[in-house]
């Protein structure tokens, strides 16, 4: 099958890939260019555990073509430290044991910093819709829904 | 001599007793001797089984010690999710 | 209550866990995200039919197509070296002359790209003859059925069976007289109930990347809960030596008893065996619900007889679970634990293990226990109305303790279900007050917990940090837990120790992470490492010291002279006799291999409230809590986790999850979108009562707590959705058009 070549932007780098045209972003991400921190839950978008940021808007990869990130922005959760520093959503995640498995973290982790950067002061209930797309079977949400409230509260701190 | 209680299903394979005498000191010797004495019991306990000493949950644990001083049941092997 | 003299310094602790950045990072890799140079892509072909027969299978065409590597199918393997212990397994992974459900695998590709091997697929042709099916447990019981397998004649029924059915197995258990009971009770309550099937549902489908190489050797990377037996069952499939085969388990997203046997693993090892490179294989979503797990669909008819002051004078359960095409139900698990949590003279159950034309079943979570609960306190909680008392008094009271014969046989040592009762009493939201269409349910639950084997290794360092090596996948935080025990027993700091899981060639053999077992038996073997290194550590400084090992003793993480030599040297820490380890006779390490036994059974009694919508039947979880004994919280977090994960997946299970078949016997819902499991924003917090009796069997008193707490809640909500509805609900899930339509039959609408 005749390939596309792609040139995108992923976590501020400047990156060209060749897929097929039925290639899914994520195929693309996880398989071409070995970015495996998105992970597939369901292929369909119903779970969000491919859940990254295309020019700024929250998108499920596996529902978005990898020819369609041509000239776009790409953020996945491997851009999301910076250098040796957790962003304070990662770090809230951890000492809130907001994991079990962990399958599931990285999308929650792009899903929230997306509605964080949206509402930084959401209330209880607006975290659990913004999050109802993202799937953990672990946890039953409870420390999840801690962790990005703490996170909030923090980076409201710091602003 | 210890006694060794089958559940009910399997007493029915053990002439239908739900309590048996066995001469034993450890579950190899329980499970070897159930087998000879009472040949029904013996494909269930060939598949495996869990023995419950005093209330304590063994799977394949041949040199484990029991008495007469000990409650001993036998069990569908144990397994968790 | 129950609280132990002991004070522990690590134990109890909630650090972060070891493995924690990786995983909020991305960099974790699960069992999809390994690949290998030259790597094949497999893909497997499944039966579109729930029962056929399969002629036969011409793949010639697949075979051909250019970028096909290997094509295997049930012939790939050779049954006739296969123990008979994996016969059933080996059928499931490859079909062999009949396709016994929808997605059954009948064969699998190995190609260059997943655009070929899709087209390969589309070649293959199967001859199948299509036969009739049945799916519910109900009909699959029935004299008439269609039968699946004509050499399945019921085993432990006497006598024995002249004809063959779709009942695998009967189980009996019980003590006592059960019609001299019910002659006792003033009340006597009798219902029928079923419940759907439900998958595990754990968010990473499975996944392996398989290496065989030319001279018979083979590596595996795998997604499982126990990837040594992945390697036992594999080499036999593979008529391979056991020694061969290493297998490495990957970060697992999930299990809850799913990931206990294997799927696609031998089929990637015959496919790269055949092709001389490595393969991958994952599943789609699709292909996990209609061809992994899930658990039985059941059928159950309770009764219970009472006195007028609240004591159960008989227990009676009969319990039909569907198991799937090769009837693997955990029926007997049910029929043991239904009537766990009560002190009872006179008890009977009896449990039908059925096969029917649905996905082979798989363990989840307390297998079997959390629909017999469902059944058995639904009948509990109308017996608590019936006869004017509080639920909770009513449990209480016929509560089992120490000295209580259970309902499956052995008598009970030490345990929690009094003082989770007493716990829930004194909970302010027992007392909370509850609004219109508004319901408070109540429900207790037993699990078994379970040991096993188990081998550990310890490798002090010389700079005083240690490393510990497990065989037990982490599904939920155990390397933190394992950490914690190993500090305490050490009195070393934690974050001086680093926990990994090593693969099978590196340890012996270990049982699969299930059965709540991890943290009790992994544990329980790293305390004792930790001690043989201690005693290693208490020889060398005394011969540094020149004085017997005898006259030694270990305190506070340092050697220090004892008896008459006491307070003639000072103190030697851990870190100085490690930094000495060359000179004094070289590694310190400690080992220790064990079969686990002590496993103490645990119980939990969980309070919900809800609210039903009387328009639409939609219920809304309002208030939730668990109250569980974990015996000792080693890592409290992660304990709460589980209570909160596992009440979770039974709010699913009670209100939304199921398998829906059409007429057709094909699975209608199988994706997430249409499998509707929680999500954040139809929950509330889930509060959580640790309660601590210890375990006796445990030098902590750990127990096991990653399974009772499924077992109460379908029970639980059920108890609250028929207070709020004013109508006992029978039936699980209880969706909104179930809910609805009970109402309106109540009304004579």
């Amino acid at each position: 099958m005749t390939q596309t070549h792609v040139s995108t932007t992923i976590n501020g780098d400047k990156v060209e890939y060749l897929c097929e045209t039925d290639e899914t972003l994520l195929d693309v991400l996880r398989d071409t260019l070995s970015l495996t921190g998105s992970k597939e839950g369901c292929g369909s978008g119903d779970c969000g555990a491919c859940s990254v940021m295309l020019d700024g808007r929250l998108v499920c990869a596996c529902l978005v073509l990898g020819v369609e990130a041509q000239d776009r922005k790409i953020e996945t959760i491997e851009g999301m430290a910076s250098g040796d520093e957790l962003h304070p959503l990662q770090q809230k995640f951890l000492e809130h044991a907001a994991l079990q498995c962990g399958i599931c973290t990285p999308g929650f982790l792009v899903a929230a910093k997306a509605l964080l950067d949206e509402n930084p002061d959401p209330t209880e209930t607006e975290v659990r819709y913004w999050l109802a797309g993202n799937l953990c079977r672990c946890t039953g949400y409870d420390k999840i829904i801690r962790a990005v409230m703490d996170a909030a509260t923090e980076m409201r701190g710091q602003a | 001599m210890v006694k060794v209680m089958l559940w009910g299903s399997l007493a029915a394979l053990a002439e239908g007793k739900p309590e048996l005498e066995i001469e034993a000191k450890n579950i190899k010797q329980l499970l070897q001797r159930l087998a000879e004495d009472h040949p029904g019991l013996k494909p269930v306990l060939e598949k495996g089984v869990s023995v419950s000493i005093d209330g304590m949950m063994y799977n394949d644990a041949w040199f484990e010690e029991i008495s007469s001083e000990n409650e001993i049941c036998i069990l569908p092997r144990i397994e968790g999710g | 209550m129950g609280k132990q003299d002991r004070d522990f310094k690590a134990v109890g602790t909630r650090p972060l866990r070891p493995d924690g950045v990786e995983k909020v990072t991305g960099r974790a890799k699960f069992g999809a995200d390994l690949s290998a140079p030259g790597m094949l892509v497999g893909r497997f072909l499944r039966s579109p039919h729930a029962h056929a027969r399969i002629r036969s299978i011409d793949t010639s065409k697949a075979a051909a197509l250019p970028g096909v590597k290997a094509v295997v199918t049930g012939d790939s393997f050779d049954i006739t070296k296969v123990s008979s212990g994996n016969h059933d397994t080996l059928a499931n992974v490859m079909a062999r002359d009949k396709a016994l459900y929808e997605g059954h695998a009948v064969a699998a590709i190995a190609a260059i790209s997943v655009s070929i091997a899709r087209k390969a697929l589309k070649l293959i042709e199967v001859d199948y003859e299509v036969l009739p099916h049945v799916t519910d447990v109900d009909e699959a019981m029935a004299a008439d059925a269609p039968l699946l397998h004509e050499n399945m004649f019921t085993a432990n029924l006497t006598p024995k069976p002249t004809k063959p059915s779709n009942i695998a197995n009967f189980y009996e258990f019980g003590h006592g007289d059960i019609e001299a009971g019910f002659a006792k009770a003033d009340v006597i309550i009798e219902r029928s109930f079923k419940t759907a099937a439900t998958h595990q549902g754990y968010i990473e489908p499975h996944a392996c990347l398989a290496n065989m190489t030319q001279d018979g050797q083979g590596e595996l990377w795998c997604c499982t809960q126990g990837h040594f037996m992945v390697r036992n069952v594999c080499a036999d499939l593979m008529g391979m030596e056991i020694s061969k085969l290493r297998v490495t388990a990957s970060e697992i997203g999930g299990g809850f008893g799913g990931k206990t046997t294997v799927f696609i693993d031998p089929v990637a090892l015959m496919l790269s065996k055949l092709a001389g490179k490595p393969v991958k294989i994952v599943m789609s979503r699709e292909e996990v619900f209609k061809a992994s797990g899930p658990t039985s669909s059941t059928s159950m008819r309770i009764k219970i007889g009472a006195t007028n002051d609240g004591r159960l004078t008989a227990c009676e359960g009969e319990f039909n679970y569907q198991g799937g095409a090769y009837a693997d139900s955990p029926v007997q698990f049910g029929a043991m634990s239904a009537f766990a949590c009560y002190d009872l003279e006179h008890v009977k159950t009896v449990g039908y293990d059925v096969a029917a034309n649905r996905p082979k079943n798989v363990a989840y979570r307390a297998p079997g226990a959390p629909m017999a609960a469902f059944a058995v306190e639904s009948v509990m909680a109308e017996m608590a109305d019936r006869l004017g008392l509080d639920q909770l008094e009513f449990r209480l009271k016929n509560a089992a303790t120490e000295g209580t014969r259970s309902s499956y046989g052995p008598t009970y040592n030490s345990v929690g279900l009094t003082e989770t009762i007493k716990a829930a009493q004194s909970h302010d939201h027992y007392s909370a007050p509850l609004g219109a269409n508004q319901g408070r349910g109540i429900a207790s639950g037993f699990w078994f917990n379970f040991g096993g084997q188990t081998a550990v290794s310890l490798n002090v360092q010389e700079d005083g940090t240690v490393n510990v090596t497990v065989g037990t996948p982490d599904i939920g935080g155990s390397r933190a837990s394992m950490g914690l025990m190993v500090a305490e027993e050490l009195g070393i700091e934690y974050d001086n120790i680093r926990c990994i899981i090593a693969d099978t060639s590196s340890l012996g053999y270990n049982d699969v992470t299930d059965g709540s077992r991890t943290t009790f038996s992994s544990g329980l073997a790293l305390i004792n490492a930790a001690k043989d290194a201690k005693a290693k550590m208490c020889a060398r400084a005394a011969r540094i010291w020149d004085i017997p090992a005898e006259a030694v003793e270990w305190k506070d993480g340092c050697v220090q002279p004892a008896g008459a030599n006491a307070g003639e040297f000072e103190p030697m820490s851990f870190a100085e006799i490690a930094a000495n380890a060359d000179n004094t006779g070289g590694p310190i390490a400690g080992h220790h291999e064990i079969n686990a036994s002590g496993a103490g059974v645990s119980f939990g009694t969980h309070m919900v409230d809800v609210e039903v919508d009387p328009d639409t039947g939609y219920v809304k979880i309002l208030r939730y809590t668990v109250v569980q004994d974990a015996g000792k919280a080693v890592h409290p977090a992660y304990v709460e986790g589980q209570y909160q994960g596992g009440a979770v997946q039974g709010i699913g299970w009670a209100l939304n999850e199921e398998y829906i078949y059409g007429e057709d016997g094909r699975l209608q819902n199988a994706g997430f979108l249409d499998y509707r499991m929680p999500v954040a924003s139809d929950l509330p917090m889930i509060d959580t009562v640790i309660v601590e009796v210890p375990n006796p069997g445990h030098p902590y008193g750990v127990r096991g707590v990653g399974e009772t707490s499924i077992v109460p809640p379908m029970a639980a909500i059920a108890n609250a959705v028929s207070q709020a509805a004013g109508v006992r609900m029978t039936e699980l899930p209880m969706s909104p058009p179930r809910v609805l339509k009970a109402m309106d039959d109540a009304k004579g609408g």
